[in-house]
């Protein structure tokens, strides 16, 4: 009975190919993810609920949701100015440029992260100009966001560049035949096409700020309720042998990731809704 | 509202893709530029646009009179076809042909209401009006072409600029498309060129056919002028087949006959196979000996390939098949051929 109903179709093999990536996804995500959530339902729902809303834990959320936040949307802005200028225009060391984008996703983050430190220290080279001008950026909340734009910028860029490379010009010249200004052409043409793989984009540099932990525990200086991010709280934990507490911050680090990646899907699919057939 | 280009140059690096090009195009006419890739046809239309501009001093574009060669596209109300329609996918078709009333300044703008109507009115002229809430991915190729014709139609343009508006279409609907544009043209009289390497597609429906080659204006006119009396070999090998033959043996034949030409021994003589008489050879009278090689007789025409006795040389001749049946033509059988019309080019010209 259930064969009659599946419609025939030519593309062959979706059985054995559901069936695998449910099995691997089960085998690579989901198990060690719901041994967090095991273990975490271990505890007492009063033990569960003290843990995750002390006011350090609460600090931490905030900065790693907020900084993550923030770094995605400027890795966004200037992620779609790059790919921009990779597509768009030719000029010496375009290559060079090219290969630059990519740098964050090699390096160790460890390395970004003291390397950035010493940056952005009062005595570096660039926190010295930037101290007197009261501006502090390691040891605070801006060296956060400063290391989450930096790891997360080649996302939006490899994820912009293709679309804008199969963007034909002429949609544009179109637009312009018809009246339109250049600034009409870029909010009303070029942003409404590029908006899917744009939100693609900030979505991964978002996740992945979000899980940062080596670029970031240096710049930071992890003052408890200032500058501590929730994995190296969870890490913290760890070493404390709170099992139960570290769990219990992942778990909820967890869902709320997931329920704002599904928005971001469902707000995709939404601007991709020309797209659908 | 006329359009006039004069003395047009337009280069690309080394590449000269118009070389001091005259296009004159009088109002509410339909004219085709017509010439193979690379003859500099798109970069005129282009030019007329304002979507390119030609070299610094070389040359300018008037509209009605009025130089606009340097004004942008968007402020000189064209409507520009693209060869692949170039709409905008995240827009529903409605949206795509509001998209130039919406665009406008608050003041210049029509109301919602007003913009509906237009749109729906547009939608109307092309035959579209039950799709104005589907995307473009959701339209057939012809769909799309008129839906572009319709967004380009909405800022009420002085001239219509097509750029082989019907290039990526099958022939099937090439062709309907092509004759619904004539009836469409011969309703609304907007001044209107388009471009195509198609010779049938610009003979059928142009008023006036500009033919461009290698960056250069070779010949305009109606279509029947520039079929019947190209100016070059050019056109002439351009417009349909021909067959070129060395003069001398010719010239003889045709001075006997006195048929077409201007006699000129030392060139070369352009005829169309449909312009070449066949006889059988032992009725006597006048024509040059030629031997059947082949006959190709399927398709609405028979071709029958002749070798001319004197010279060697090939001929292909259309015939009407019962024509064919007439002659009773075999192949290795003796025939006599006339030239109706032929033209004579010297041979030096560069072709």
């Amino acid at each position: 009975m259930a064969r009659a109903r599946t419609p025939r179709s030519i593309l062959p093999g979706f059985g054995i190919s559901l069936g695998f990536t449910v099995a691997y996804l089960g085998l690579i995500v989901l198990v060690p993810l719901s041994a967090a959530f095991l273990r975490a339902a271990g505890m007492s729902l009063h033990d569960f609920v003290a843990a995750v809303t002390s006011p350090r834990v609460v600090a931490a959320y905030r900065l790693s949701f907020g900084a993550s936040f923030a770094a995605g949307l400027v890795n966004m802005a200037f992620g779609l100015v790059v790919a921009w200028v990779l597509v768009r225009y030719s000029f010496p060391g375009k290559r060079l440029i090219d290969a630059l984008v990519d740098l964050p996703f090699a390096l160790p983050t460890a390395v970004a992260g003291i390397a950035l430190t010493s940056l952005y220290s009062p005595g570096g080279w660039v926190g010295r100009f930037l101290e007197p001008m009261g501006l502090r950026v390691a040891f605070t909340w801006t060296g956060v966001f400063v290391a989450l734009t930096f790891i997360g910028l080649p996302f939006v860029v490899r994820t912009v560049q293709p679309v804008l490379q199969d963007l034909e010009p002429e949609i544009e010249e179109a637009a312009s035949t018809l009246g339109a200004s250049r600034m009409q052409v870029v909010t009303r043409v070029l942003l409404p096409e590029l908006a899917p793989s744009l939100l693609t984009g900030f979505a991964l540099a978002f996740a992945r700020a979000l899980g940062e932990y080596g670029s970031v525990v240096f710049i930071s200086g992890n003052m408890p309720m200032k500058t501590e991010i929730v994995p190296f709280l969870i890490i913290t934990k760890l070493e404390q042998y709170d099992y139960g507490g570290a769990t219990a911050i992942a778990v909820v680090m967890l869902v709320s990731s997931f329920i704002l990646l599904l928005f971001i899907n469902l707000l995709q699919k939404w601007s991709r809704r020309s797209h659908a057939i | 509202m006329s359009i006039e280009a004069h003395g047009i140059t337009k280069a690309f690096g080394a590449f000269a893709a118009l070389n001091g090009v005259d296009v004159n195009v009088p109002k509410g006419k339909l004219v085709a530029l017509l010439g193979p890739s690379g003859s500099g046809k798109t970069t005129l239309l282009r030019i007329i646009a304002g979507l390119e501009f030609p070299d610094p001093g070389s040359g300018r574009v008037l509209f009605h009179g009025e130089d606009v060669t340097d004004l942008p596209a968007g402020k000189r109300r064209v409507g520009f076809v693209f060869q692949h329609y170039a709409l905008f996918r995240h827009m529903t078709v409605f949206e795509n042909v509001a998209f130039g009333l919406r665009v406008r300044r608050h003041r210049d703008r029509p109301s919602r209401e007003g913009i509906a109507e237009r749109v729906h009115h547009l939608l109307q002229l092309v035959q579209l009006e039950g799709l104005a809430g589907r995307y473009p991915s959701q339209l057939s190729g012809g769909q799309r072409q008129r839906v572009a014709l319709a967004r380009a139609l909405a800022v009420e343009p002085k001239v219509l600029l097509l750029d082989e508006p019907f290039g990526a279409l099958d022939a099937r609907v090439r062709k309907d498309l092509r004759r619904w544009l004539r009836r469409f043209h011969d309703e609304i009289h907007i001044t209107t060129i388009f471009v195509t390497h198609d010779q049938e597609e610009a003979l059928e429906i142009a008023d006036q056919v500009v033919i461009m080659n290698q960056g250069r204006v070779e010949q305009v006119g109606t279509p029947q002028e520039v079929y019947d009396r190209p100016a070059t070999p050019f056109v002439y090998q351009f417009l349909g087949n021909v067959n070129v033959l060395r003069a001398p043996a010719l010239a003889v034949a045709l001075a006997q006959t006195g048929h077409g030409a201007e006699q000129n021994p030392d060139g070369l003589i352009y005829v169309r196979p449909h312009d070449i008489e066949l006889t059988p050879h032992d009725a006597g009278g006048d024509g040059l000996s030629a031997v059947v090689r082949h006959i190709h007789a399927a398709g609405p025409q028979a071709r029958v390939l002749l070798e001319q006795i004197q010279s060697r040389e090939h001929v292909e001749v259309e015939i009407s098949r019962s024509e064919l049946s007439d002659l009773g033509l075999k192949v290795n059988d003796l025939v006599r051929i006339r030239l109706r019309m032929a033209h004579s080019f010297e041979e030096d010209y560069a072709i």
